[in-house]
């Protein structure tokens, strides 16, 4: 049951990223990658990481996607002479050519698959992993034993609040 | 539950390719920055499941944690930067910026 349930969120995530990467439609792959991410959610439930699912919802459909999405409409470059307001806007990417995409990805994706069969990781296979809920376990690292990169989060956050509006902003005053 | 760990291996290889090939294939500066996610989601893949086995200390579904953190900072800095550009070439089609070239 677990399984079946695996594979259809395995088939979900594959798909919507393939789909990602075969539209042109640049409003369309953002919408792809929305589901790209809510499988990989899913795969970090059933990896028991119940935080990191919520979390991976919260940051990544809730708020990086959201800025993506903006982003593609503000950099929306409208074609006053096709517009037609009864025709679908189509914000469409071009292609550079499919060979060396597939070479390389293909090479990386090979070279990974035949390590990962033939490699014995002692890890993975030292008893059952347990599914007890992380949150509790999570807190207490993050004030114990990572509290030095937690501030440093918190820092890195404000200056990237900090930078991005001033990156976004600064021609306004020309 | 049995499902093998190995697979999640598998899955994460799977998205980091499919993601190398969205940077390397498309033209649009967004499409790449979406490329650069799904990449960062492969390798998040990665560590949680390993982390699995690990649960008293949880280290890697915390790495993938502060992976997140960053992951959002720089999709904000890279779509203000984006912007930046767009207003200053008038495109976000990256093979249309060649000024160093001309």
């Amino acid at each position: 049951m677990v399984q079946i349930v695996f594979y259809l969120f395995v088939l979900f995530t594959l798909g919507s990223a393939l789909a990602v990467l075969l539209t042109k439609n640049v409003l369309y792959a953002a919408f792809f990658l929305l589901l790209t991410l809510l499988g990989v959610a899913g795969l970090f439930v059933l990896a028991g990481a119940d935080f990191l699912a919520v979390s991976q919802i919260m940051i990544y459909v809730g708020g990086v996607l959201v800025l993506i999405i903006f982003g593609v409409m503000l950099t929306h470059k409208t074609d006053t002479a096709k517009t037609d307001y009864t025709e679908p806007n189509f914000i469409l990417t071009k292609h550079r050519s499919w060979l060396w995409a597939l070479l390389v990805a293909g090479g990386i994706f090979s070279v990974l698959y035949r390590a990962l069969v033939r490699g014995n990781f002692v890890l993975l296979n030292q008893g059952e992993p347990s599914y007890r809920s992380t949150v509790g376990t999570i807190g207490r690292q993050l004030m114990t034993e990572y509290l030095i990169p937690f501030e440093i989060a918190g820092v890195l956050l404000l200056v990237a609040l900090i930078g991005a509006t001033t990156i976004a902003a600064s021609s306004r005053t020309k | 539950m049995e499902i093998n760990s190995g697979l999640f291996l598998l899955v994460g290889a799977a998205l980091f390719s499919i993601g190398l090939a969205i940077v390397i294939l498309k033209r649009h500066a967004i499409m790449v920055l979406m490329g650069i996610e799904l990449m960062l989601n492969a390798v998040n893949l990665n560590l949680i499941a390993f982390s699995q086995h690990d649960p008293v200390r949880l280290q890697g579904q915390l790495f993938s944690l502060f992976v997140m953190i960053v992951a959002a900072a720089e999709a904000a800095i890279a779509l203000a930067i984006i912007l930046q550009v767009y207003r200053h070439f008038n495109t976000v089609q990256l093979d249309e910026m060649n000024e160093l070239k001309k």
